[in-house]
């Protein structure tokens, strides 16, 4: 969990820093909503598919190719309960706190680029955050940004146990594994906004 | 014991073993001999269950491991111990935990876990490595680390899948007295080679294994004085035509 999650801060921190100030024309309402229900889970959960994603894949491949998977197995553990389940569990936990953390620095940058760069006031610019502002807007990109995480996750050991021998096939199986994430997070984005929205 | 039946495996269009039957005795050591390719590490990862055969059936102490279900799989899988060939140790662990890791999954208390990784090491003379990571190991003492994992859980059978190759002359004479101390101990050992002086020097008996089946078995003796020309030139190691590779090679 730590290394899914913990570590992971800083790039969803720096995407949400610059994804804050982005829109500045939109100030205030467009700011929270763009934020919290979209760009926050969306580009956490890809930023975390290069991440998390790769760094599955590339162990779970290379623990495939060195045959430490069979021996694994040859100790009487089962591969998915040993290294499927608490992998996609970490993930999907750890993800929405991410994204959490991300949303809230998004929103800050965004003020402090508004005020600064528009010459907007901060009393203006909360009154716009709560125009639009919904307690759901939160909770839909935070179960998002869970199950992003657990197709991540989930993608990563896949594409991992997958590998082929060498350094070339446990390469190929991260780059699926990444591209299969993005995929999923796209997918799974549509699917959240027909089923909560 | 340990019977191989009329084993069958494919990868794709490749043929691996076609039709393999070999009896494994109990409390000696079996040795598979083969060229590179020609299927004996397939031949014991069916045994482990790693691998299904196309055909044919693997028993151990009269049970057909391919109709095990996964709580009578793992149960054949703590009488196994398996050493792998590059010995497969995780990277992530230190050697006390990677000999404890099956003993973990057994139930057994911290304490007899410790004595029993403690024993373990001293069986393959590393005492005192119990905090240091694989990539701190050199390649033999990372294998001897390998056979303490397999002997950690006191299996009743051993598979050693080229346990001598990469290694330095002195280091394999090491791993082939472990096998035989190991098999003293009374575990029955499975060991497949290329490795003409360890398969003499630790079996008990020895098979050859060419184009997915078996060729040739025997003792040590009879093997040595075969007029079997595709076992003779393998043994003697003469380049030549009379030992064909199996239709595409094959993935060991």
């Amino acid at each position: 969990m730590r290394r899914l999650g913990v570590d992971s801060v800083p790039i969803a921190l720096f995407i949400a820093v610059f994804t804050g100030a982005v829109p500045m024309y939109f100030v205030g309402a467009l700011v929270g909503k763009t934020i919290m229900m979209e760009l926050g889970p969306v580009l956490t959960g890809m930023a975390l598919a290069g991440r998390v994603g790769a760094s599955i894949a590339a162990e779970l491949g290379t623990m495939k190719v060195t045959e430490q998977v069979d021996a694994l197995e040859t100790l009487a553990y089962d591969r998915n309960s040993y290294l499927i389940v608490p992998r996609v569990l970490a993930a999907t936990l750890m993800f929405p706190v991410v994204t959490a953390f991300a949303m809230s620095v998004g929103v800050f940058s965004g003020w402090i680029t508004a005020i600064n760069l528009l010459d907007l006031s901060s009393p203006d610019f909360l009154k716009g955050l709560k125009l639009f502002y919904r307690f759901k807007d939160i909770w839909f990109g935070l179960i998002k940004s869970a199950s992003f995480g657990a197709a991540v996750a989930l993608m990563g050991c896949l594409r991992g146990l997958d590998a082929q021998a060498g350094a070339a096939g446990v390469g190929l199986s991260t780059t699926r594994a990444v591209v299969l994430g993005c995929e999923a997070i796209l997918v799974l984005d549509a699917f959240w906004a027909l089923v909560l929205l | 014991m340990i019977r191989l039946q009329h084993l069958t495996k494919s990868f794709g269009a490749k043929q691996v073993l076609n039709g393999l039957c070999l009896e494994v005795p109990d409390g000696r050591n079996t040795v598979v001999i083969g060229g590179s390719g020609s299927g004996k590490s397939v031949t014991l990862k069916l045994i482990a269950g790693l691998l299904e055969p196309d055909a044919g059936q693997v028993e151990v102490d009269g049970e057909v491991v391919q109709t095990m279900d996964r709580s009578e799989l793992a149960a054949l899988r703590g009488r196994i111990g398996y050493v792998f060939q590059f010995a497969a140790l995780f990277d992530s662990m230190t050697v006390a935990q990677n000999i404890g890791l099956g003993l973990v999954k057994q139930g057994y208390d911290e304490a007899t876990i410790a004595r029993r990784v403690e024993e373990s090491l001293a069986v393959v003379e590393l005492s005192g490595t119990e905090d240091r990571y694989p990539a701190e190991l050199s390649g033999g003492m990372r294998k001897r680390v390998g056979i303490a994992r397999a002997i950690a859980l006191k299996p009743r059978y051993i598979l050693y899948d080229e346990p001598t190759t990469g290694l330095d002359p002195i280091t394999s004479a090491v791993m082939d007295d472990l096998m035989r101390r190991t098999r003293d101990l009374g575990v029955t050992g499975l060991v497949v080679t290329h490795d003409m002086r360890s398969a003499f020097s630790v079996g008990d008996r020895i098979a050859m294994l060419h184009c997915g089946a078996i060729r040739q078995v025997g003792t040590v003796e009879e093997i040595q004085a075969t007029d079997d020309p595709v076992v003779r030139q393998f043994i003697e190691g003469r380049p030549g035509a009379a030992l064909p590779m199996p239709a595409g090679g094959s993935p060991e």
